[in-house]
């Protein structure tokens, strides 16, 4: 797929007083230098001394055990449907 | 005046930060993407930050009741000192990253060893702006490298900003004869002795990049002495708009 | 489950105040609707730079110029976490921008007027801001989690910009009759725009009623305009502006501030594309995206060599 617009990543944040990383949003880096920069650019421009983490969002793998009836995906799902987490052959148009 | 010496070079630090600031301020809102506009605006707002502080200090030592905001706004084309290169027009993405690159590489060891400085307020501005210029040059290096060594597009106009820019980069290391004596006073640190890492930083960089240092080393230089390109004008003409059309006003 | 079931369970969460969250089953109208509101807010954001960026290298003082550039940065950010909600949606936010650029995604009709003075860029902060504000405290309440995250984080920055804008506005009410009458102007030009910003009342929008049921919306374009003018009027007393309204009079009845009719004809021709800068606005960001892709191709060809390098 020639897509040449850059992936998606996930931030999580510790602050300088906090005990763990939260997750704070996303945003589009070509590597990880790069999205570590822009994370520090995009959610920490208030403050500083902080650890950040970035995962491709391709790369998290989600469960949400908080609903107990099946109102969510199976298991080893991602994060969410995002459309580029998909593979889509070449040629199929409008997708 | 005070300490004329230390007047004029730190107004040379001064005004290269106002007006690389100043630049960088063009590309807002027309970043090649979103997080890099950010990242642009940000190190704008970390220069003129810079800017605020070292001409505050300088209009101390000017002596004449003088803030940064009357040496920002109020002096004439051939009374600036910054270098030639930051006046340069931000042309593409490339070209921008390349002078900011170039800039970077020589503020931060100028930083660092003013970190040392018998000026305690020199060294004081040097301790706050170090921070800053060590991610702006860590963003501008990681940017020249993926230019330089991305695709064939990339890497034409990276080698176009260099071959341009280089002719620049001599005047960084301008050094006069007062500034000789504040060297001695350990005021300020010798030039050479920034060239040098500077010079190992940047042939690093460039190599990683793929990028060619042009052989012609024929050098351009005047912005020191207050003899600008062009280019300063226009630039004179936005910054100084305002407090020229409506004098004496507070905003 | 059927689809009725899910629609029910889906609506007792809604009822109970309980977060609906990017994996959890939602109507596909819902989805679509948030998709389109939250992409249509992130390019507000992006689009609101133009204006104000305009005057970073004008601003009359290097404090000015420093806040206006912290501004924008911030406004960006907003852009950028709108844009990371949306995508949690299932959309792709290039995709979205390529919506805003082809006009078929819209963005606040307020950005489509130019900032013509330094005194439009106080009151834009005080005005445009300011009603946005309104708009974005009712949608921290938002049924959609990361929207609603979002717009908490949106909301703590964008109170500092009203008060920076304001504070400008009240420096140059204080200053020359030059800078009075500069502001007087700004104000003349940005009211009835700003008032535009809370859309049509809602009788005229088909959507409102279902986006109140599914709290998207959390109250009506009109009770949200009337606020702003509540809020406002006041604080244009303080700055001694007059607001370009005869008819703006305290309602001892209603406790609220009658106003004149909008002139919906100006705001339907401005969102649909015949606003004084629609033109240059769509332009310069269609513009920074085609340039900017040689960079990103190249950062993404960056990235591709050294993933081959290291498996090699």
């Amino acid at each position: 797929m020639s897509n040449r617009e850059w992936p998606l990543w996930e931030v999580f944040i510790r602050s300088k007083q906090g005990l763990n990383h939260k997750h704070v949003g996303s945003l589009r880096a070509p590597d990880a230098t790069l999205a570590l920069a822009n994370a520090r650019d995009v959610y920490t421009r208030r403050s500083e001394g902080i650890s950040i983490w970035v995962i491709e969002s391709n790369n998290v793998h989600a469960s949400d055990p908080s609903d107990a009836d099946s109102l969510f995906e199976p298991s080893d799902t991602k994060v969410y449907r995002h459309p580029t987490f998909y593979e889509v052959p070449d040629g199929i148009k409008h997708m | 005046m005070k300490n004329e010496a230390l007047y004029n070079y730190v107004l040379r630090l001064g005004d290269d930060s106002l007006i690389l600031g100043q630049r960088l301020g063009e590309w807002c809102g027309h970043g090649p993407i979103l997080e890099e506009d950010i990242a642009m605006t940000n190190i704008s707002l970390d220069l003129i930050g810079q800017a605020m502080s070292l001409l505050d200090y300088a209009g101390e030592l000017d002596g004449q009741g003088k803030d940064h905001d009357a040496l920002a706004f109020l002096r004439f084309e051939n009374e600036y000192r910054n270098a030639l290169l930051l006046e340069q027009p931000n042309g593409d993405f490339a070209n921008t990253m390349m002078r900011q690159f170039l800039f970077d590489a020589f503020r931060k060891p100028l930083y660092e060893k003013l970190l040392d400085s018998t000026d305690k307020q020199i060294a004081a501005i040097a301790e706050k702006s170090l921070k800053e210029t060590r991610y702006h040059l860590k963003h501008t290096s990681e940017w020249v490298i993926r230019l330089g060594d991305g695709t064939d597009e990339s890497h034409q106009r990276a080698q176009t900003a260099l071959d341009l820019l280089w002719r620049y980069t001599d005047e960084l290391f301008f050094e006069t004869a007062d500034d000789v004596s504040l060297v001695a006073s350990g005021i300020v640190p010798a030039m050479n002795e920034i060239k040098t890492q500077w010079s190992k930083t940047v042939l690093s960089v460039l190599e990683e990049a793929t990028l060619i240092i042009p052989t012609n080393n024929w050098q351009f230089e005047g912005g020191r002495k207050g003899v600008h390109s062009e280019h300063l004008g226009f630039l004179l003409a936005d910054l100084q708009y305002m407090q020229r059309a409506y004098p004496n006003m507070k905003w | 489950m059927d689809l009725q079931e899910l629609e029910k369970r889906f609506q007792e969460k809604i009822d109970k105040e309980i977060k609906i969250e990017p994996n959890d089953w939602m109507p596909d109208e819902y989805r679509k609707t948030l998709i389109r509101q939250i992409s249509q807010h992130a390019h507000s954001e992006i689009v609101g730079m133009l204006p104000e960026g305009n005057w970073i290298t004008r601003a009359p003082n290097l404090r000015r110029k420093a806040v206006l550039l912290a501004k924008v940065q911030d406004e960006a950010g907003h852009g950028l976490y709108l844009y990371s909600s949306v995508e949690t949606l299932g959309a792709d936010r290039e995709a979205t921008i390529d919506d805003l650029h082809s006009g078929k995604a819209k963005y606040s009709s307020i950005f489509n007027y130019p900032a013509v003075t330094w005194a439009d860029i106080g009151t834009i902060g005080w005005l445009v801001d300011g009603a946005a504000i309104m708009n974005q405290v009712a949608l921290c309440r938002c049924s959609y989690g990361p929207y609603a995250r979002g717009m908490v984080k949106i909301c703590k920055e964008e109170s500092f910009h009203q008060r920076q804008g304001f504070e400008s506005l009240v420096t140059l009410c204080n200053g020359t009759p030059t800078q009075k009458a500069m502001a007087q102007d700004a104000m003349n030009r940005f009211w009835w725009p700003s008032l535009m910003m809370f859309g049509p009342s809602d009788d005229e929008s088909p959507n409102s009623a279902q986006s109140m049921k599914w709290k998207i919306k959390r109250f009506s374009n009109d009770e949200l305009r009337q606020s702003f003018v509540d809020a406002t009027v006041p604080q244009a007393e303080i700055l001694g502006l007059t607001i370009p309204d005869p008819n703006l009079k305290w309602n001892e009845e209603t406790g609220h501030y009658d106003f004149s009719p909008i002139n919906w004809d100006e705001f339907w021709q401005v969102v649909n594309g015949n606003g004084p800068c629609n033109k240059e606005r769509i332009e310069a960001r269609t513009k920074a995206k085609e340039e900017g892709m040689w960079v990103r191709e190249a950062a993404m060809a960056y990235a591709e060599k050294r993933a081959l390098k290291k498996t090699a």
